[in-house]
C-alpha cells in the first residue's frame, strides 16, 4: 500500500454506511399494504364465488388458490409480475401469486439447459427453502400438537 | 519499455489505438451516451438461442467491426485479448472460437477491459506482437441469472445495487499507428484490496479502495497528478462508489478536483432508467471508453486521460460462504496528439 492514512475495515464500513442511501421503507410498506390487500380481496372475492358454484369446503379454497396460482404464473409468462414485485415488493412476493412467480420465473430461466437438469433442477432454486423450513415447521408444530393435545381437550 | 516505481509500465515504443468499436443494448443505447456508441442493439438476444450465445455474438460483431474499421483480416490479428462475466468467460472464448484469432482469455470481473489494454499494450510495446485486439462483454440477463435472480422473478433492489450492462467495447491495438492516433502511454497493476464489505448489491463500496490505491499508485508512480490529466475515468462504481471513492481521496491527500473524476458506471444511465447506483459489467468501461473516451481522444478534445478500471473479485460461491468482497482496479493511460 502506498497510500499515507490507510482506512481501517471499521472506519470504511461507517462511512459506507453513512454514504449509502437507505430504501424507503414507509413508501414501501405503504405499496406491499395496499397491493397485498388487493391480492387477498381478491382471494377473498374468488371463495365468494366458489361458495355461488356451490362448491364444497373443501374444495372452494382450493379453488381460489388454483385460480391465483394460474394468475401468478400467467402474469409472470406475460412479463408483468416482475414489474409488480418491484413495485410492491412483499406485498406481491408473500401471497401465493408470488409464490407461483418464485416457480415460474425459474423455469422460464432455465428451460434453455433443458427439461431435466434445467427446469427439473432450477424449478425450486427459490421456492425450494419455503416447502423445506414449511414443511419442516409444520411437521414440528403437529407434534407439539399431538403431545398436547390431551390438556387442550 | 520500463517500468516506474512499484506497479507501473511505461510503454516508450506507442502503442497505438487504430480502430474501436462499442456496442450496447437497447436499454444503454437510450442513456445520456446513446449518441457516442457505434452500434446500439435493437434486439439483445442478437437472433442467437440464448443469452450466453448473445453475448458472444456481441464480442464477435465488435471485433469484426473493429478490424473491417482497420483494414486488417482476422487472418492476420495476432492476438485477441479477452474476458466477460460468465462462468469459464464462455463468451470470449465462443467469440474467440468463430473468429479463429489467436486467444489469451482474462478475468478482472468489471476491470477486464483494462487489464486487456495494458497486457496488449505491453505485447505489443515489447515486440511479440504486432497487433492485439482487446475486448470485453456483459449481459443483464447472462449476469442475473449467475449472480441474482431469474429475470422475470418479481422482487425489489435496493438502492446501491448496479445494473449490468449489455454492452461491449473492442480495441485494436498496433504498433504503428497514425499520427495523432490515441496510444496507451503506461498501465498501472493494482493490488487486491478488501476492507470487509459483504454486501453483494454494494459493489461500488467493495471496489472503490482498490481504485483510490490504483490511481495513488499511478501518481505516486508516474509523478503526476490529476492536473496532468483531462480527464479520470473510473470503471463503474456508480454514483455511491463515486462519492465514496472521493472520501478516500480527500482521507489519503490524493488531490481530485470534482469534475475531473467521471465514473463510466454513472454516465451510461440517466438516474431516472432506474438503474439504481448506475451501470456495471465488463462492457461497462469497455463500451464507455471505446464509445466516449477514445474517440473524443481521438478528436483532440481530450489529450490524456486515465482510465481506472474497477472489479468486484466475487463469486456466488464466495458470497453464499459469507466471504467479503476483494476489489481490484488497472489503470491505463491513454494520450493523444503528437508523439
Amino acid at each position: 500500500m502506498t497510500q499515507k492514512n490507510p482506512i481501517k475495515p471499521d472506519e470504511y464500513r461507517r462511512l459506507v454506511a453513512r454514504m449509502t442511501p437507505h430504501s424507503r421503507h414507509l413508501r414501501g410498506c405503504l405499496r406491499a399494504f395496499w397491493v397485498g390487500g388487493a391480492i387477498c380481496t381478491l382471494g377473498q372475492a374468488l371463495g365468494a364465488l366458489g361458495e355461488r358454484l356451490e362448491l364444497s369446503e373443501a374444495t372452494a379454497p382450493m379453488f381460489t388458490s388454483v385460480v391465483l396460482i394460474f394468475l401468478g404464473t400467467l402474469l409472470t409468462g406475460l412479463g408483468v409480475y416482475d414489474r409488480i414485485g418491484k413495485y410492491a415488493g412483499a406485498g406481491s412476493i408473500v401471497p401465493i401469486t408470488g409464490f407461483a412467480n418464485s416457480v415460474c420465473a425459474p423455469a422460464m430461466e432455465f428451460r434453455r439447459e433443458g427439461i431435466v437438469l434445467g427446469i427439473g433442477a432450477k424449478l425450486f432454486t427459490i421456492a425450494g427453502p419455503v416447502l423445506v423450513y414449511g414443511i419442516t415447521a409444520s411437521i414440528a408444530v403437529g407434534v407439539v400438537y399431538w403431545a398436547i393435545r390431551g390438556w387442550l381437550m | 519499455m520500463s517500468r516506474l516505481g512499484a506497479q507501473t509500465l511505461a510503454f516508450d515504443v506507442p502503442v497505438a489505438i487504430t480502430a474501436q468499436t462499442s456496442i450496447v443494448g437497447p436499454k444503454e443505447g437510450k442513456g445520456p451516451l446513446r449518441a457516442w456508441f457505434d452500434v446500439i442493439l435493437e434486439d439483445d438476444l442478437l437472433g442467437q438461442k440464448s443469452w450466453e450465445l448473445a453475448e458472444s455474438e456481441m464480442v464477435c460483431r465488435a471485433v469484426e467491426r473493429t478490424l473491417d474499421a482497420a483494414g486488417l483480416a482476422p487472418e492476420r490479428t495476432q492476438a485477441m485479448l479477452s474476458g466477460d462475466l460468465n462462468g469459464q468467460i464462455i463468451a470470449s472464448s465462443f467469440a474467440a472460437r468463430a473468429l479463429g484469432i489467436p486467444f489469451l482469455g482474462l478475468y478482472g470481473a468489471c476491470s477486464t477491459f483494462v487489464q486487456a489494454l495494458i497486457l496488449g499494450a505491453a505485447l505489443v510495446s515489447g515486440g511479440y506482437l504486432d497487433n492485439a485486439v482487446c475486448v470485453s462483454s456483459s449481459h443483464y440477463c447472462t449476469a442475473e441469472r449467475q449472480f441474482r435472480f431469474p429475470v422475470e422473478m418479481g422482487n425489489q433492489r435496493p438502492p446501491q445495487a448496479s445494473w449490468t450492462t449489455t454492452a461491449c467495447g473492442c480495441a485494436l491495438l498496433a504498433r504503428s499507428g497514425g499520427a495523432g492516433e490515441p496510444r496507451i502511454a503506461s498501465g498501472t497493476i493494482g493490488r487486491v484490496i478488501d476492507l470487509e464489505i459483504k454486501d453483494a448489491n454494494h459493489m461500488g463500496a467493495a471496489m472503490a479502495p482498490a481504485v483510490c490505491a490504483c490511481i495513488a499508485a499511478h501518481f505516486e508512480d508516474t509523478g503526476r497528478s490529476a492536473a496532468d490529466y483531462d480527464l479520470i475515468a473510473t470503471g463503474d462504481l456508480g454514483w455511491i462508489g463515486r462519492n465514496i471513492l472521493m472520501e478516500l481521496f480527500h482521507r489519503a491527500d490524493v488531490q481530485m478536483p470534482d469534475e475531473k473524476l467521471v465514473d463510466c458506471g454513472a454516465s451510461i444511465f440517466f438516474q431516472e432508467q432506474d438503474s439504481h447506483a448506475g451501470g456495471s459489467g465488463c462492457g461497462c468501461v469497455a463500451s464507455v471508453s471505446c464509445g466516449w473516451l477514445i474517440k473524443r481522444i481521438r478528436s483532440g478534445e481530450l489529450k490524456r486521460v486515465l482510465v481506472a478500471g474497477s472489479g468486484a473479485m466475487l463469486s456466488p460461491v464466495s458470497c453464499q460462504q459469507g466471504q467479503s468482497i476483494p476489489g481490484i482496479s488497472y489503470a491505463v493511460c491513454i494520450e493523444g496528439g503528437a508523439v
